[in-house]
C-alpha cells in the first residue's frame, strides 16, 4: 500500500508523517507519532475523548483523516501547558477533582478551552451544553463544571468565588 | 448553584480534605498511561473474530487462508489454551468455574452470543489483522437462541449446556436447563406477617442489561519470554487477579506472569475479569513477538459486561401506623452466556435497610444468549431496590405517610435483623434519612407535572485482602506503594491516612501502584474495599514505622522506646524526666539511618474483616413533559453514610458519579436486541449515557458515622450511590404524572405509553 505523505504542524511543531488512505488522525497521533494523550473512548464520534483542533475548530480525531491534516495546524492535549506550567483548566480541574479515572481528560480539556475561547463567560447551562459531546462516566459532571467556571473566572481575572 | 450539604466532623486537618491528587497532572498533561498507550519494540496487533450467531454449534474453523496472509504471524483458537476442569469454586455468592471462564474468553463446542470470540489473530499491522479475520472460515450450525430471562426459563426454550443442572434444588433435576442456580434466604415467616398488614402491595418489574459504559476500552499488551516469563499490561480493577485467572487459563504458574498496572478509565466492575489477556498472550506465544490487542467500542457492549437484566415480584404488607410487617420477593436475573449473575446479591440486598421479622427473597440465575453479565457498582442491588423501593413508595401512599417518615420507622440500625442470617453491625442509614427529612429543599413545593420521589439503598462493602509498603527515604519523605488499582483518587486517600498517621505533610509522601512482582497479594479494587482495607494496611505500616522511628529515637537518645513518644511527625521525650532531648524529626532519623539499623521499611498485609455497609437515601426532583414523555431532572440530593470522607472531594465524586448513571439506567440507558439475536445498539449514539446537559448539579449530602473498625471510621462509598437511583426516579415520575413505571428504562416511549393507558383506563 503507498503511503501518503502529510505535513503539518502539531502544537507548533512542524512533524511530517506517512499514513494510510484510511488512517484517521486519531490512529497516527496515537500510533505514528506517539501522542497517546488523545484518547479513544468509541471510534465513532460519539464520545469526545479523542477531541483536538484543527486549524482552530475543535474537531474528534477519530472522523478526521491523518491526510487531511496536511497543511493543517493540529492541537492536542500535549500542548496545552506552557512546558511544565499547567494551563488555568488543568489546574482548575485538578484543584476541583474535576478527574475521576481521566480518561475523559484530555478530551474534555480541549474542549474546555475552545470553549472559553469563545465564550470568556459562559452560563452554567453553556458549560453543559457545550461539553455535552464529551462523555464522562465518573463524575457525574458537577466537579468538570465547577472547574471550567473557575477557570474561566480566573482566565477573566477575576478573583476566587 | 455550588451545593454541598456537610453533616462534618473533621478533628485533623488533612483528613476531610481535598489536596490535588498525586497522579493528576500527567493525567491533565495527557501524559498518563492507559491501558491502550503502551507499545513495546516488535509488537504485533492482535484482533478477534467473533460470532455473527446467537447460538451455534462450531462444526469447524479453519485458520490456513488467514495463517498464508503476509504480516500475519500467528493465529489462534480455544485449541492453543487448555481445557479446564468443570467444577464451581470459591464462596457461594461469587462462585468461578474455569470451564466456563475459558469458553468466555474463547469459544469452545458452541458460541452462546453474538459477539462470542472464537479466533484471534496477530499481524504486523491492524489492516492486515482485520484483513485476517475475514480469512477464517467457521462452519455454524446455527441453533435457537433465546435473549430473555422468562423465555429461558421455558420447560422448551433452547438449552445452552448440556452439562448444566440446576443447582439448589432437591432432587438434582435430571434434565440440563437455563436455570443455574435456585436460592431462598428467609427470616420468620411470611404468612403471618402479611396477615398482619393492613395493606398489601404486590406488583412485577422488569429491568434490562445495563453496561458499566467506561470511557476507556479494554486494552492489553503482552510478552511471553522465550523462558516463559510472561508481562501483561492491561487496565483493569485488579492486576492480581489478571494475574491469577491469565495463569490459571493458560496452565502457567502464576509467578510466570507479571501484570503492570496500566492507568484505568473506568471500570465500576466491568473490569474484574478478563477477556484480551490470555489470547494477547498465547498470540505472543506462537508470534514469539509482543501483540498488543485494544477492543472497538462495539466489541466492548457486544462481549464485556454489562450487569443483568431481570424480571422481578415483590410483594410488602404495612399496617396503617407504618409498620412494614412481611415482604417476599422474587427475583430472576440473567446472567448472559455463562452462570454467575449477581442475583444472590440482590436477593440479600434487596429488603436489608427495613427492620424485618418476616422477610423471604427467592433468586433464579439464568443464562441465556447475551454476553456473560459482569459486576456493576453494587452488583444486583440496584436491581432489587428498583423494584422493593417502588412497592415501599406504593405502601407509603397506600397509608398516607411520608415515605422519608415510612422508612425512618422501619429503618435498621445495629442489632437489627436481615434476612441472611447475621445482625446488622452499624448504624448510619437512619442518620441518611434524616439527612434529607432535614434537607432545607425536601418540601419545597413542585410544579404542575413535576414530582418527588424518595429511595434508599444498601450495599455489603468489602474488606479483604490488601499489602501496603512504606519506606522513609532518606531525606524524611515516604514512598508509599500498595498493589490496589487506583479507579477513583485512592492513591490520594492513602497518602492522606498514611501522611495524617506519621504527622507528615501531605505532599512528603509518594503515593504509587506496584506491580504484581514489587509487592504482596491485593485483591481486586472493587466492593468498595480500598479505602478500607488498603487504607488499613496503609495506617498499619505506618504504625510499624512509627515504631521502628520510636526505637531508633531511644537508641541516639540512650533510653528506652517506652520512653519515647510520636507526636507531630517526630519523637519526643515521653516526659520530662526521661532528659532535656530536642525532638528528632522523620527527617533526623532517616538521615541517621544506617548507623541505627539500615533502611526504614514496613510492609504490611491484612484480610481485614470489619467492613461497613454503605447505606444511602435519596430523592429526586422531576418534570415530565406530559406531550413527549420525556423526563428532566430538576434537582438529585444523595445523602450517603460514608463513615468518614477522607478526601472529600472524591467522596462527592463518587457519590455523584453513582447517581448520574443511576439516572442514565432509570432514563435511557438498555441493550436492544433484534429477533437474530444481534444487539442493535452497540455505540455510545444509540446506547445513550447521560451528558453533561441532561443534569442538574447532583447534591451530595455526606453524612459520617465512623466505624469503628477502621482507623479513621472508614466505610466503602464508591457503590451503594447508585442503589437507589432508579426507583427514586420511578416513584418521582408516579408522583408527577400519576402512572407507576415498572420496567425500565423509564424512556420517553414508554412513559407515553404508560400516560396513554392512564388515560384510556380512567
Ligand atoms: S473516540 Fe472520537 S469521539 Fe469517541
Ligand atoms: S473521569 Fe472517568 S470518564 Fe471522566
Amino acid at each position: 500500500m503507498a503511503k501518503h505523505h502529510v505535513s503539518t504542524t502539531i502544537n507548533g511543531e512542524p512533524v511530517e508523517f506517512l499514513c494510510d488512505t484510511s488512517q484517521t488522525l486519531l490512529d497516527v497521533l496515537r500510533n505514528e507519532l506517539d501522542m497517546t494523550g488523545t484518547k479513544e473512548g468509541c471510534g465513532t464520534g460519539d464520545c469526545g475523548a479523542c477531541s483536538v483542533t484543527l486549524d482552530g475548530e475543535l474537531v474528534c480525531s477519530c472522523l478526521v483523516l491523518g491526510a487531511e491534516a496536511n497543511g493543517k495546524a493540529v492541537q492536542t492535549i500535549e500542548g496545552m501547558a506552557a512546558g511544565s506550567e499547567l494551563h488555568p483548566l488543568q489546574r482548575k480541574f485538578l484543584e476541583h477533582a474535576g478527574l475521576q479515572c481521566g480518561i475523559c481528560t484530555p478530551g474534555i480539556l480541549m474542549a474546555a478551552r475552545e470553549l472559553l475561547k469563545h465564550n470568556p463567560d459562559p452560563t452554567e447551562e453553556q458549560v453543559r451544553y457545550w461539553l455535552a459531546g464529551n462523555l464522562c462516566r465518573c463524575t457525574g459532571y458537577n466537579k468538570i463544571i465547577e472547574a471550567v467556571l473557575d477557570a474561566a473566572r480566573e482566565m477573566r481575572g477575576e478573583s476566587h468565588a | 448553584m455550588l451545593k454541598k450539604t456537610e453533616v462534618a466532623m473533621n478533628p485533623s486537618e488533612l483528613i476531610g480534605s481535598r489536596p490535588v491528587r498525586p497522579d493528576g497532572v500527567p493525567k491533565v498533561m495527557g501524559l498518563a498511561q492507559y491501558g491502550a498507550d503502551y507499545e513495546l519494540p516488535g509488537m504485533l496487533w492482535g484482533k478477534v473474530l467473533r460470532s455473527p450467531h446467537a447460538h451455534a454449534r462450531i462444526i469447524s474453523i479453519d485458520t490456513s487462508r488467514a495463517k498464508a496472509l503476509p504480516g500475519v504471524k500467528a493465529v489462534m483458537t480455544a485449541a492453543d489454551m487448555p481445557d479446564q476442569a468443570f467444577a464451581y469454586q470459591g464462596p457461594e455468592r461469587v462462585q468461578l468455574n474455569f470451564w466456563h471462564m475459558t469458553r468466555n474468553v474463547m469459544a469452545r463446542e458452541k458460541v452462546l452470543f453474538v459477539g462470542h470470540p472464537l479466533a484471534a489473530v496477530a499481524a504486523t499491522s491492524q489492516a492486515i489483522a482485520a484483513a485476517a479475520l475475514d480469512l477464517i472460515d467457521v462452519q455454524y450450525e446455527v441453533l435457537p437462541h433465546v435473549i430473555n430471562v422468562e423465555e429461558a426459563m421455558r420447560a422448551d426454550a433452547p438449552v445452552l449446556f448440556d452439562n448444566l443442572f440446576t443447582r439448589g434444588v432437591e432432587p438434582v433435576p435430571d434434565k440440563p436447563s437455563n436455570v443455574t442456580r435456585i436460592n431462598e434466604i428467609k427470616a420468620g415467616d411470611i404468612d403471618s406477617g402479611f396477615a398482619k398488614a393492613d395493606e398489601v402491595v404486590q406488583m412485577s418489574f422488569t429491568t434490562e442489561p445495563v453496561h458499566q459504559g467506561y470511557i476507556e476500552p479494554h486494552a492489553a499488551l503482552a510478552r511471553w519470554g522465550a523462558d516463559g516469563q510472561c508481562e501483561v499490561w492491561s487496565s483493569s480493577q485488579g492486576h492480581f487477579v489478571v494475574r491469577a485467572y491469565t495463569a490459571k487459563l493458560l496452565g502457567l504458574n502464576v509467578s510466570d506472569v507479571v501484570v503492570h498496572p496500566a492507568e484505568i478509565g473506568g471500570g465500576f466492575g466491568g473490569k474484574t475479569v478478563i477477556y484480551l489477556e490470555p489470547l494477547a498472550l498465547t498470540l505472543s506465544r506462537l508470534s514469539g513477538h509482543p501483540v498488543k490487542m485494544v477492543m472497538s467500542r462495539e466489541e466492548v457492549f457486544q462481549a464485556t459486561g454489562p450487569t443483568s437484566g431481570s424480571s422481578m415480584t415483590v410483594k410488602m404488607g404495612v399496617t396503617r401506623d407504618g409498620k412494614i410487617v412481611a415482604a417476599d420477593g422474587v427475583f430472576k436475573f440473567q446472567a448472559g452466556a455463562f452462570p454467575g449473575s449477581p442475583v444472590m446479591n440482590a436477593a440479600m440486598c434487596a429488603f436489608s435497610v427495613y427492620d424485618l421479622e418476616n422477610a423471604r427473597a427467592v433468586s433464579y440465575d439464568v443464562v441465556c444468549n447475551r454476553p456473560k453479565a459482569a459486576a456493576y457498582r453494587a452488583p444486583g442491588s440496584p436491581i432489587a431496590a428498583f423494584a422493593v423501593e417502588s412497592v415501599v413508595d406504593e405502601l407509603a401512599r397506600r397509608i398516607g405517610m411520608d415515605p422519608l417518615e415510612l422508612r425512618l420507622k422501619n429503618a435498621v440500625k445495629a442489632g437489627s435483623p436481615t434476612i441472611w442470617g447475621p445482625k446488622h453491625a452499624h448504624d448510619g442509614f437512619r442518620e441518611t434519612i434524616e439527612a434529607l427529612m432535614n434537607h432545607p429543599a425536601y418540601k419545597a413545593p413542585l410544579g404542575p407535572n413535576q414530582g418527588r420521589g424518595v429511595a434508599s439503598g444498601f450495599w455489603f462493602n468489602g474488606g479483604g485482602e490488601s499489602t501496603a509498603t512504606l519506606h522513609v527515604n532518606e531525606d524524611g519523605s515516604i514512598a508509599l506503594a500498595t498493589g490496589s488499582m487506583d479507579v477513583g483518587g485512592s492513591r490520594a486517600s492513602m497518602a492522606i491516612m498514611a501522611a495524617e498517621t506519621l504527622g507528615v505533610p501531605y505532599e512528603s509522601v509518594r503515593s504509587t501502584v506496584a506491580d504484581t512482582a514489587s509487592i504482596g497479594y491485593n485483591f481486586l479494587t472493587g466492593g468498595s474495599r480500598i479505602t478500607y482495607a488498603t487504607g488499613m494496611a496503609v495506617v498499619q505500616a505506618c504504625q510499624k514505622v512509627i515504631e521502628d522511628m520510636r526505637a531508633r529515637a531511644a537508641m541516639i537518645w540512650d533510653v528506652d522506646i517506652e520512653s519515647v513518644v510520636w507526636q507531630n511527625g517526630a519523637a519526643r521525650p515521653a516526659d520530662p524526666s526521661v532528659g532535656d532531648f530536642a525532638p528528632l524529626t522523620l527527617k533526623d532519623i532517616a538521615a541517621k539511618r544506617a548507623v541505627t539499623g539500615g533502611p526504614i521499611v514496613a510492609e504490611v498485609a491484612v484480610n481485614a474483616g470489619g467492613q461497613a455497609p454503605g447505606f444511602s437515601t435519596q430523592f429526586c426532583d422531576l418534570e415530565v413533559d406530559p406531550e413527549t414523555g420525556a423526563v428532566k431532572i430538576l434537582r438529585y440530593v444523595a445523602a450517603q453514610d460514608v463513615g468518614r470522607a477522607i478526601h472529600r472531594s472524591y467522596v462527592e465524586g463518587q457519590i455523584e458519579g453513582g447517581v448520574v448513571q443511576g439516572i442514565g439506567w432509570a432514563l435511557n440507558e438498555t441493550y436492544i436486541y433484534n429477533d437474530r439475536g444481534q444487539l442493535e445498539n452497540p455505540g455510545f449514539l444509540d446506547y445513550r449515557v447521560p451528558v453533561a446537559s441532561d443534569l442538574p448539579m447532583i447534591e451530595a449530602v455526606i453524612v459520617e458515622v465512623p466505624n469503628p473498625n477502621h482507623p479513621f471510621g472508614v466505610k466503602g462509598v464508591g457503590e451503594v450511590n447508585i442503589v437507589p437511583v432508579m426507583a427514586a426516579v420511578g416513584n418521582a415520575i408516579r408522583d408527577a404524572v400519576g402512572v407507576r413505571m415498572t420496567a425500565l428504562p423509564m424512556s420517553p416511549p414508554a412513559i407515553l405509553a404508560a400516560l396513554d393507558a392512564e388515560a384510556v383506563s380512567a
